[in-house]
């Protein structure tokens, strides 16, 4: 197979010839290269201050958007975040606020 | 030398069925095909394919675990008729859009309601847009020469398009007829063994079968899609003349029977050509009326361009429908013959004729009596009813 990511070769500029047959897709875990954050409409602010670590946010993430690092979150993964607010709704600490917006 | 045997047309496909020995065969029992899976089932019991038939609870799993399958890397097949059909519908076009070779028996019957389990194409005309390869048959030979074709269509690189092999319920799926046979190592020949390029199941190569596209991929998708159909003209034709040159059997995209100076033709599906057939000869024989007929094998890609240069000569056509499609206007065939004919500028009358729904009988003095209504069409190019049923009780004299 080609070298490079997918979107490289097959992106929104590609001409119908371009197209794979039947869209079939030969690499794995292509979805690390879409950008699913751009559908954002709200987006969760981490205050570090406020955070105790519980990690009760991090299990929650429908799109595994809050990396853990040696056991603790880091800030967000704002390329896969879709903002959906579960992280904020369940911290117990106040540490997650919705922002409006991107 | 071929085998002269005595079949009826499911013993036909089951037969070839043998002959190619397909990896899997996923299938759920639906009258009139039931017998095919049957006796394919047979053959496995008895050790002579070692095909793996899965019982599925449903002709919706039947067509999803074919398609699995499929995908999987398997030469896969599958039989239905009617009822099955449409409950297959949704995995139809997952099959075409997938680009996955499948190969489905169908044996056409009617669809409900109500309830009826004699032919008719209403099954197959409602999956036309599916993206399938359609080829129908006039005959018992005729569904088998085409089944075996229809692997050598679906699997060249150019098409990668399911196949569905089309016969009409009863009339040649129970009805025991003549048939040649082609000897097992000439068909496994003819179909190759099966070696995909892509498929789940090798080792070596990370590959996903049918994701999401948005619409800024969809489109382009599809059109894809349709270059595969525009291709199977060309394999379709490059697959019957190889079938030719093993059997001496001729095939195209339809069969033309005494049109070389024929004035008047009638445009049909399936079994009923036979009939058709009769009528032309005894008409030439009696009154010297020039009849023809064309006689549509490949529905889908659809010969647009060659069946109107096949109806550029004639005076007055009659398109035979044995579906509804309730436009409140054609059915399919007419209306897809129509439109070749206007895009090619023909000049011919046309009619638009209803027959045989739900295995209503049609037969040779109903075929003379449409040849008797195109002679007085082209005399006057007067079309008062462009809708007309064959064998239709009504109150009133004329039908709209």
């Amino acid at each position: 197979m080609a070298n490079g990511k997918i979107y490289d070769r097959i992106n929104e500029q590609s001409p119908w010839q371009d197209i794979t047959e039947g869209n079939k897709i030969f690499e794995a875990a292509t979805s690390k290269d879409f950008c699913t954050g751009e559908w954002r409409t709200a987006t969760p602010v981490w205050s570090q201050e406020k955070c105790k670590q519980c990690l009760l946010c991090t299990p929650v993430c429908p799109d595994s958007s809050i990396p853990v690092t040696a056991g603790k979150r880091e800030d967000f993964d704002y390329d896969h975040c879709k903002g959906c607010g579960i992280c904020a709704r369940v911290c117990p600490f106040g540490a997650i606020s919705m922002r409006e917006g991107k | 030398m071929a085998i002269r045997e005595r079949l009826s047309g499911n013993e036909a496909v089951a037969y070839a069925i043998r002959q190619v020995n397909p990896d899997v065969m996923p299938a759920f029992p639906i009258t009139p095909s039931t017998e095919i899976p049957q006796y394919v089932a047979n053959y496995i019991a008895n050790g002579e394919i070692d095909t793996e038939f899965i019982h599925v609870e449903s002709e919706h799993s039947a067509m999803s675990a074919t398609v699995g399958a499929s995908a999987a890397g398997a030469r896969a097949v599958t039989a239905t008729s009617s009822c099955g059909l449409a409950l297959m519908w949704e995995e139809l076009y997952v099959a075409a859009s997938n680009r996955l070779p499948i190969v489905l028996a169908l044996v056409n019957r009617a669809l409900s309601g109500p309830i009826n389990i004699n032919a008719d194409h209403s099954d197959s005309m409602g999956a036309r847009d599916s993206g399938w390869i359609q080829i129908y048959a006039e005959s018992n030979q005729e569904v088998y020469d085409n089944y075996i074709q229809a692997f050598p269509i679906a699997e060249d690189s150019r098409v990668h398009l399911p196949v569905m092999v089309c016969q009409d319920g009863f009339i040649t799926s129970h009805g025991v007829e003549n048939i040649l046979l082609i000897e097992d190592d000439k068909v496994k020949g003819f179909v190759g063994a099966y070696e995909p390029e892509h498929y789940l199941l090798n080792g070596t190569e990370r590959m996903a079968v049918g994701p999401y596209a948005v619409s800024n991929y969809y489109m382009e998708t599809k059109r894809a899609q349709r270059q595969a159909m525009i291709n199977a003209r060309e394999v379709i034709l490059e697959v019957a003349r190889k079938f030719e040159e093993m059997t001496g059997r001729r095939y195209g995209f339809f069969e033309e029977y005494r049109m070389e100076d024929a004035e008047y033709a009638v445009v049909i599906i399936g079994s009923a050509a036979g009939t058709c057939k009769a009528a032309i000869d005894e008409i030439r024989d009696t009154t010297g009326k020039k009849a023809g007929l064309i006689k549509i094998r490949v529905f889908r890609p659809f010969p647009e361009e060659e069946i109107a240069e096949a109806l550029s000569r004639v005076k007055a056509v009659a398109v035979m429908d044995r579906s509804e499609m309730f436009s409140a206007a054609s059915g399919p065939l007419g209306a897809e013959v129509r439109a070749a004919m206007y895009q090619a500028h023909g000049t011919a009358d046309v009619v638009n004729y209803f027959y045989g729904l739900g295995g209503r009988d049609i037969t040779v003095s109903d075929f003379k009596a449409v040849y008797d209504r195109l002679e007085a069409i082209a005399g006057t190019h007067v079309v008062t009813d462009m809708y007309e049923y064959i064998g239709l009780r009504s109150a009133q004299s004329e039908e709209v």
